[in-house]
């Protein structure tokens, strides 16, 4: 129905946006009937969303153009840009910027540059980009979630903590069972997508490969080796950040120094 | 002998003042009593001298060393706590009551824990899931898995205050009487005047995080 009122492509593309915001703002209402007010949040996300995804967008338009060196520093801009984002789902846990950013540059960042090397990932910056950016903005969800997942465990669990610790324990055993309950959560959105790749899912990726003319079966082994590469960049991203996170929970004297507030 | 020399300690978050300037010296085998009101500081006073809390003022010397020198997982082995929840740990009986032992890699044998669980009456409950005892038999392991830590110093916030009226009368007898048969030194803090007549040997009396009194427990009756 669109397609026939906007021939002209951006025209169309903003018409899809605005409906598809519908869409998504249409459920944030249904869940006001609930008492669960998502309203201000989800409207700043949307158009934040939109605006940064057309900035990218321009952005990416120069830097297919540009030199292949350019690739690196975008990257790595996308990775505090991340860290920045996903601290703030660990409010009043102290170093939660540093946490992040240095979790997903170790996860991200590592499978970024060994696959890179392998040649996995093309250096071509079409591709460095676009799949750079899927790696970086999983590690970022899976960062995300394993901090908020920590941060609630732990305030949840004050009193057996603190009973660990006047008992003679050390602040990283005390802390252990949630340590590792937030490093299993955090990674059950990737394993869920490598179980229904296919089933479920068939993601843009493959989408996008098909309509750019690659054969069916390399596009489908692709999808599975990006889907890997997200799973060990969010898997490497949750495990430096809940290790680090851990130790920034506690003073010297290994004194509880979470807080509820931020 | 004084084993635990509380010196001008105080702790202050933000604005609010929740221990001031306290100074009191307790005796080996001695059991202080700490009282007052809700609010009054007795929590946050307790938790100074194990250090899961930092005083903002003042110190504390164990044994004639300033506790800040002590490494926390000693120091936390030397001053063990009873909570008024006992928090265990999933797992048996046994398993909590080696919990503080097998931090410092050291196994506890069984009969060393029937032996434990025999001074808090429940002899024969080690193979038992913690999920299945009752609020007393909970508190009486959380007390046993402090002894096994041999503390020099035992702290006990509110240890009876979440049991009922039956429970509470049995853990307190049961306290009393390894207190006094080991001569543990304690703190003990409580709102109830009667359980710490029953229990201590000197009261300090706290309002607004001070130490308002500090007297032989025979003064709770005056």
């Amino acid at each position: 129905m669109l397609n026939r009122l906007f021939t002209d492509p951006l025209r169309l593309g903003l018409a899809q946006a605005l409906a598809a915001a519908i869409v998504a703002f249409a459920v944030v209402l249904v869940a006001r009937g609930q008492k669960i007010h998502l309203e201000r949040d989800t409207a700043i996300a949307l158009v934040r969303g939109l605006v940064q995804i057309i900035a990218v967008g321009s952005v990416l338009v120069l830097l297919l153009h540009s030199s292949r060196w350019l690739g690196a520093p975008a990257l790595a801009a996308m990775i505090v840009a991340a860290g920045i984002t996903s601290a703030r789902r660990a409010k009043g846990v102290p170093g939660s910027l540093r946490v992040s950013t240095t979790a997903i540059a170790c996860g991200a960042g590592t499978v970024i540059a060994v696959m890179t090397r392998l040649g996995v990932i093309d250096r071509a910056i079409t591709t460095l980009i676009p799949v750079g950016s899927m790696l970086i903005a999983n590690a970022m969800n899976t960062n995300g979630l394993a901090l908020n997942r920590f941060r609630a465990d732990v305030l949840a669990h004050v009193g057996e903590i603190e009973t660990a610790l006047a008992l003679g324990a050390g602040s990283r055993e005390s802390v252990g069972p949630y340590v590792q309950e937030s490093f299993e959560a955090s990674l059950i959105p990737a394993i869920d997508s490598l179980r229904s790749l296919g089933i479920v899912w068939i993601p843009g990726l493959m989408a996008g490969m098909l309509l750019s003319g690659s054969r069916p079966i390399y596009a489908a082994i692709y999808q599975f080796v990006v889907l890997a590469m997200i799973f060990a960049a969010s898997g490497l991203t949750s495990l430096v950040s809940t290790l680090l996170i851990r130790d920034q929970a506690f003073t010297d004297a290994e004194q509880l120094r979470l807080s509820s507030t931020a | 002998m004084t084993i635990l020399r509380i010196e001008h300690l105080g702790r202050s978050a933000g604005d609010v003042t929740l221990v001031d300037d306290i100074s009191v010296d307790v005796q080996a085998g001695e059991v202080l009593a700490v009282v007052g009101p809700s609010g009054a500081g007795k929590s946050s006073f307790l938790r100074l001298l194990n250090r899961l809390d930092e005083p903002t003022a003042g110190t504390v010397w164990l044994d004639g060393v300033d506790y800040r020198q002590i490494p926390p997982r000693e120091l936390r082995r030397k001053v063990g706590m009873v909570t008024q929840r006992a928090f265990l740990f999933p797992g048996t009986v046994y398993d909590n009551v080696g919990y503080g032992p097998r931090q410092r890699g050291d196994a506890i044998s069984e009969a060393r824990a029937e032996e434990l669980l025999a001074r808090v009456g429940l002899s024969g409950y080690a193979g038992r899931n913690v999920a299945n005892l009752s609020g007393g038999e909970a508190q009486r392991v959380s007390l046993a898995r402090a002894l096994a830590n041999v503390p020099l110093v035992l702290l006990l916030d509110e240890p009876t205050s979440a049991l009922d009226a039956e429970a509470k009368a049995q853990v307190e007898g049961l306290m009393g009487d390894i207190i006094r048969d080991a001569g543990l030194t304690c703190v003990v803090v409580t709102h109830d005047f009667a359980q710490a007549s029953r229990l201590a040997t000197r009261v300090m009396m706290l309002q607004r995080g001070r130490a308002m009194r500090i007297g032989p427990a025979e003064m709770l009756h005056a």
